[in-house]
């Protein structure tokens, strides 16, 4: 029975925040069931709701996806963000699947002890300028001038890849300066009416998270 | 031109023998470059053959596949292994990822530093039986069909077969509750071509250990 996903999971960013950005780009409205206490995460187990015992739990088109991985690959074959072959398919999956090694490292950084802050920090920057962004930088120069980094149409990667380059930008601001395409492409896709309006002030995507939301998140999910 | 695929990666298991689970399944032929020195690792990376310095890498169709998802997901289609529709593949894809999670924490045994082992143990022990065997089970039972999904063969009953024998390797009582995932690990390792791949001479690798990962470790600059 149709209606809006509903989205199970922790008021903060977390593996949910791609699923969030995904289906707020394909301009899909959606509720939001925040976890506020270790009561709230029982009762989704309890329930039978969770096949792994874990979140993020998407409800949509009658089920109940887990794992962000599917979760994702399941909202851009619907709304059309996943190419439209499987050569594209696995361009768009190559492109992902680095994306999200570098977000992993990014999106630790919050929550990494005070001692090994410095040295995660060099990390990200080394990866992100010497790895990461230079391989998606000459993608976008060697498209001659087309606007997205898959067949010449809006996919789930140039989504993907502008969360990440906002939460680079977040660490150092600086370590968008040497990729004026990627820069680009962030405006771009920035701009889009639907990714504008998840933008604003209002809009559902997450705050960076501070020391108390990660405290908070801790007793919930004890890790 | 069409040849046989070409993996390039270490000696070992790792995070790689899905793919090697998943060709040889499909019936696939493949070839094996193994890096074995640092040279063999730089020379990939100076050739532009990484698209992030880092393998595996897998020569097929005239690309340079890496990323091991990405490369599973190809095999899986191209081959038909990969549902019929996108609710199949929705599946597919949670059973998967929920495979992954599981194998991951074996993978991180062979990493884990030794004042820490024994509790990492206990927790993969009962992840696997209360979290992840029983799901499987679960699903299996759910329609009682010889494969997890659409009553086919896909790359969900593969991975989950190879995820099975891992466990069995780590501690064989793990499956004693598990009826239903024995039977499908034995049906699985009955088709001929994974019989093949499973055989002495076929392309299996040995389980990974420490020291493996640690001299594989040295021929890769970071």
């Amino acid at each position: 029975m149709a209606g809006k996903p509903v989205l199970h999971d922790f008021n903060g960013r977390s593996r949910m925040e791609s699923i969030r950005w995904l289906l707020a780009a394909a301009g899909v409205e959606f509720e939001e069931k925040f976890i506020t206490c270790p009561e709230d995460l029982e009762r989704l187990k309890n329930d039978g709701l969770l096949m792994f015992q874990q979140i993020p739990l998407v409800e949509m088109d009658g089920m109940k996806l887990v794992q962000s991985r599917a979760i994702l690959n399941y909202i851009a074959t619907k709304y059309n963000l996943y190419g439209k072959d499987m050569k594209e398919r696995l361009l768009i999956d190559m492109y992902t699947e680095g994306i999200l090694d570098l977000y992993e490292i990014v999106s630790r950084l919050p929550r990494t002890p005070p001692d090994q802050i410095d040295s995660k920090t060099a990390l990200i920057r080394d990866r992100t300028k010497n790895r990461y962004f230079p391989v998606f930088e000459k993608v976008m120069l060697k498209s001659h001038g087309q606007d997205y980094l898959v067949g010449n149409k809006l996919s789930r990667v140039d989504i993907l890849l502008v969360e990440l380059l906002y939460l680079v930008e977040e660490v150092d601001v600086s370590l968008l300066a040497d990729f004026p395409l990627l820069q680009a492409l962030k405006t771009r896709i920035s701009n889009l009416p639907n990714v504008k309006k998840f933008l604003q002030p209002g809009g559902q995507r997450k705050p960076r998270a501070t020391q108390k939301v990660i405290e908070e998140a801790r007793k919930i999910f004890k890790f | 031109m069409a040849g046989k695929p070409v993996l390039h990666y270490f000696n070992l298991r790792a995070r790689v023998e899905s793919i090697r689970w998943l060709l040889a399944a499909a019936g696939v032929e493949f070839e094996e470059k193994f890096i074995e020195t640092p040279e063999d690792f730089e020379k990939l990376r100076n050739d532009g053959l990484l698209m992030f310095q880092q393998v595996p890498m897998v020569e097929m169709d005239g690309m340079n596949l890496v990323q091991s998802r990405a490369i599973l997901n190809y095999i899986a289609t191209k081959y038909n292994l990969y549902g019929k529709d996108v609710k199949e593949r929705l599946l597919i894809d949670m059973y998967t990822e929920g495979m992954a999670d599981l194998y991951e924490m074996f993978i991180q045994l062979t990493v884990t530093p030794p004042d820490q082992i024994d509790a990492k143990i206990a927790l993969i022990k009962d992840r696997t039986k209360n979290r992840y065997l029983p799901a499987f089970e679960k699903v299996l039972k759910s329609h009682g069909q010889d494969y997890l999904v659409g009553n086919k063969l896909s790359k969900a009953d593969i991975l989950l077969t190879e995820l099975l024998y891992t466990v069995e390797e780590f501690d064989a009582s793990l499956l004693a509750s598990f009826p239903l995932l024995q039977a499908l690990k034995t049906r699985i390792s009955n088709l001929p071509n994974v019989k093949k791949f499973l055989q002495p001479g076929g392309q299996r690798k040995p389980p990974t250990t420490a020291k493996m990962m640690e001299e594989a470790r040295k021929l890769v600059k970071p």
